[in-house]
């Protein structure tokens, strides 16, 4: 029947032409997830890039000082102890007076002097106690800014708000803008940020002590979780029997995967610390608790690994006279390394960018001295983070955002390195 | 320090004996070695092992048992000369002799007797570890002298040593054990102790959550309200939004990766999911708080609406931001795993591929979607560092995601970083959140996993 016949198909046109349409929603959806979760990727980077890169660079202002042997040494005794002890906060604050000599009131002055750092007086010192001749001659000498002068002059202070919700007065913008005019104000690279501890003065503060804490933690959880993960990995792939104690440890070893990491906190806290009377915030604790973290994780890679070798090589050692250890020790495992030290790198960049743990386990503390040993108080880089993080000041922001990027570089290696590993040992059986 | 270079003493004498019993055996054949059971080198192992486990064992229990018996000796010789108000703070007074042993100087009173106890304390360590060395050195050479004696050429060395090797093995494995029950019985003890504190049911369906309690009896704000239920209904409130933003994005993503994208857009796609799973928690914490928290709260003040600066809105949208991948990867995974004759009979029907997906392959990968989504949750709540930072601390009983709210990770982090006395029901009460949080997250996986293993589909 024409008609029907007509109808028909253009009734089934018509639902074709609808049924594309879905279908070219629904990929146009699926394309949209995957540029959401890369636009969210690209924002989160660019965030900690735009705000991180200027803690790479510091401001310094160059001073006339003039290094005067009645405040560093009156009863000229050229001890070196009578140097050290010298009061050299009198010098930059003579230094600044004698750059700007119309600024007399005390509260001024006070003013001027808070535009250079509190370590300038430490540089002079060292100075110094370097060169003992510098006593009773000017010169001219490069001085680390304050915080608050460093970001002005990095740009991060609007001049719009009005001064009293500054932290940088109007009298302060106008003496930063003399000295700029006079070439006097420069940026250099921060090369402090790398060598030193954490401190109160933001324009101090750097990552090192952080960064040699993270090592010494991730070198005790290395050393701990590697052995006990291989070994129980292979217990259970090789040499175990199907019985209800293996079974037991199984369903315990994928429980351990899947709790938070607080509670391991919260269990280091309460053992390690309060039974066993470790030494609170130093890295062997810290190192246990995240090897406690870590073991799930390389024992699943490591198991994977050992199932990839084919049994043809199990069974031809066996057949040569092999006994089961032997089998294991001298072919199986040799052959499954590669995987395993894969699976062991990306459970050591995972243990590197941990922190709840930690602050249970008191690894939050303001310390400053490097930490010299596996028993003194330590940090890790992304505790020191979290608590940058916490503090108000506007130079901690760029401090802060600048550590997560060392932080992801530090994993970004980590990562690159396993998966080249991975591509270059990877066997096709 | 000492005892680190004790440890590698013994590491090195048991190297040492390695060599000795290899050699020990071979001369006992005159150098040839088929006449001997087993290869050379099980027989070093073999003394090896008589010569070092003994004694590691024996340094083992040392190293975990001096500091509390040094401690109880102290106490207990301290107690004859205490004056009575020191009586029952003994760890006070054992941090003080510590840290007068360890030649810091002490704040307050460094007593004759304070110095006494901590000269006692310095020569108990001192014997002690005279007396750990020589018990080390004399279980090294008794080892010795045992294990040679025992080396002849008929002695089944290999099976002696797999025999050893089996247990450390398995001792490997138990550690996966003893923590979980470590970690339970830990959490359990000082729960039971805040239950003292606090009656279990005022704790789990109490609505007020204060948990300030006092130090003197007239301190002026010390409710001590451990009700728990805003903390729950945060948390809630900030998982929901979470999983509203990973699942279909995660899923979306999977599931174009898996059945539409070409092999170029894989190899893109995949790296960056990845990239996202690597980003620390903290990274993540610090962009909410910095930038998204601030942003919402513009867009908030521009449209008239009441945000605040730390709503959960910014933290569960970053939380969900930090999951997408994890739900991604697992969906991939097991939509990849669906059979391609599924897919292929689909299409041969005539369907479109989203017709293929919606009505063939999602049913048959539903149980291992639904329990990727368990495992999601299961990791939303109990994330920490990122509602740390970007959450709030006041419990909030709300709904509304523009407000801030307070989860319960929050709160073990506050009451725990805080300057509290171990026994105070504040601290103790963060172990029982956390004993809530490790029960919830436990049902959580042991469903998602029966979920797969019980509705799976088992393809020929």
């Amino acid at each position: 029947m024409t008609v029907s016949h007509m109808s028909t198909s253009k009734l089934t046109a018509a639902s074709l032409h609808r049924r594309h349409a879905v279908e070219k929603r629904f990929r146009a959806y699926g394309v949209v997830a995957i540029v959401t979760a890369l636009v969210f990727l690209i924002i989160l980077l660019s965030s900690m890039l735009s705000k991180g890169y200027s803690a790479f660079f510091q401001a310094q202002i160059r001073l006339p000082v003039f290094f005067s042997q009645d405040v560093i040494d009156p009863k000229r005794t050229n001890s070196s102890e009578i140097i050290a002890r010298a009061n050299y906060q009198i010098l930059v604050r003579n230094a600044l007076k004698a750059r700007f000599p119309d600024v007399k009131k005390r509260r001024e002055v006070k003013k001027l002097t808070m535009l250079i750092s509190r370590g300038a007086r430490r540089h002079l010192r060292a100075m110094v106690a370097h060169e003992p001749s510098l006593i009773g001659t000017t010169q001219e000498v490069w001085l680390l800014a304050s915080g608050d002068a460093d970001m002005f002059l990095k740009g991060a202070i609007p001049r719009d708000i009005p001064e009293k919700s500054r932290r940088i007065n109007d009298r302060q913008i106008a003496w930063l803008n003399a000295l700029e005019e006079d070439g006097a104000a420069r940026m250099r690279f921060n090369v402090n940020f790398f060598t030193v501890g954490d401190s109160r003065e933001a324009e101090q503060a750097g990552i090192w002590g952080a960064i040699v804490g993270s090592a010494l933690t991730l070198i005790v959880t290395l050393i701990l979780s590697f052995p006990v993960s291989v070994t129980a990995a292979v217990y259970l792939e090789e040499l175990s029997t199907k019985n209800w104690w293996t079974d037991f440890l199984e369903v315990n070893i994928n429980n351990m995967a899947a709790v938070p990491s607080i509670i391991y906190g919260l269990f280091g806290l309460a053992i390690f610390l309060n039974v066993m009377h470790l030494p609170r915030s130093a890295p062997v604790v810290g190192g246990i608790v995240l090897a406690l973290m870590t073991f799930p994780t390389i024992i699943i890679a490591t198991r994977a690994s050992l199932k990839a070798v084919p049994p043809s090589i199990r069974e031809a050692a066996r057949g040569l006279g092999a006994s089961p250890a032997q089998v294991v020790l001298h072919h199986v495992l040799p052959l499954a390394m590669p995987g395993i030290f894969t699976g062991t790198i990306i459970g050591m960049s995972r243990a590197l960018g941990e922190s709840a743990p930690l602050l249970m386990i008191g690894m939050v503390a303001f310390i400053v001295d490097i930490p010299q040993g596996l028993f003194d108080p330590a940090s890790v880089l992304p505790v020191q983070i979290y608590l940058w993080a916490d503090s108000p000041e506007r130079a901690f922001v760029e401090k802060t955002a600048a550590a997560t990027l060392v932080l992801m570089v530090f994993l970004v290696v980590m990562n690159a390195t396993a998966v080249i590993l991975r591509r270059k040992f990877e066997k096709r059986w | 320090m000492q005892f680190f270079v004790l440890a590698v003493t013994l590491v090195v004498l048991t190297g040492i004996g390695f060599f000795f019993g290899r050699s020990h055996a071979l001369s006992s054949v005159s150098g040839r070695a088929r006449n001997l059971h087993s290869l050379p080198d099980y027989y070093g192992w073999y003394l090896a092992l008589w010569c070092g486990l003994p004694s590691f064992g024996l340094f083992l229990l040392w190293v975990l048992a001096e500091p509390y018996l040094i401690d109880v000796l102290v106490i207990n010789q301290m107690s004859a000369v205490l004056p009575d108000k020191w009586a029952g703070s003994s760890d006070l007074i054992l941090n003080l002799v510590q840290s007068l042993a360890a030649g810091h100087t002490v704040p307050g009173e460094a007593t004759p007797a304070l110095q006494e106890a901590a000269d006692h304390y310095n020569a108990l360590k001192k014997t002690s570890f005279a007396g750990l060395a020589a018990a080390m050195a004399s279980l090294v050479a008794a080892g010795l002298a045992w294990g040679l004696r025992q080396i002849t050429p008929g002695l089944r060395a290999r099976n002696q040593v797999e025999k050893v090797l089996r247990w450390l093995l398995v001792a490997s494995a138990t550690i996966a054990v003893l923590t979980t029950i470590g970690i339970i019985l830990s959490l359990l003890f000082e729960t039971i102790r805040f239950f003292q504190l606090t009656p279990f049911w005022d704790f789990l369906f109490g609505l007020s959550w204060s948990p300030q309690t006092s130090i003197r009896t007239d301190q002026v704000g010390s409710s001590g309200e451990f009700g728990a239920i805003p903390l729950f209904t945060g948390t809630l409130l900030v998982t929901f939004i979470a999983m509203a933003v990973a699942v279909p994005i995660g899923l979306m993503s999977a599931i174009y990766m898996a059945d539409y994208a070409s092999p170029k857009i894989r190899n893109i796609a995949k790296p960056m999911l990845e990239v996202l799973a690597g980003i620390p928690t903290v990274v993540y914490g610090f962009f909410a708080a910095l930038t998204v928290g601030p942003f919402l709260r513009d867009v908030g003040m521009a449209t008239g609406l009441e945000v605040s600066s730390e709503s959960a809105l910014a933290a569960g949208g970053v939380m969900g931001i930090m999951i997408i991948p994890f739900i991604s990867s697992l969906s991939d995974d097991i939509i990849a795993a669906v059979p391609q004759s599924l897919r292929d009979g689909s299409l041969a029907l005539g369907a479109t591929r989203s017709e293929t997906v919606r009505s063939v392959v999602l049913p048959a990968a539903l149980p291992g979607v639904i329990s990727a989504c368990l495992l999601g949750v299961s990791r939303a709540i109990g994330e920490t560092m990122i509602v740390v930072m970007a959450a709030g601390l006041a419990a909030k009983l709300t709904a509304n995601p523009l407000e801030s709210v307070t989860t319960v990770t929050v709160q073990i982090v506050t009451l725990l970083v805080g300057d509290q006395e171990f026994d105070s029901a504040k601290t103790l009460a963060a172990f029982a959140l956390g004993l809530v949080l490790f029960a919830v997250t436990l049902v959580l996986n042991l469903v998602a996993l029966r979920v797969v293993q019980k509705f799976r589909e088992q393809y020929d």
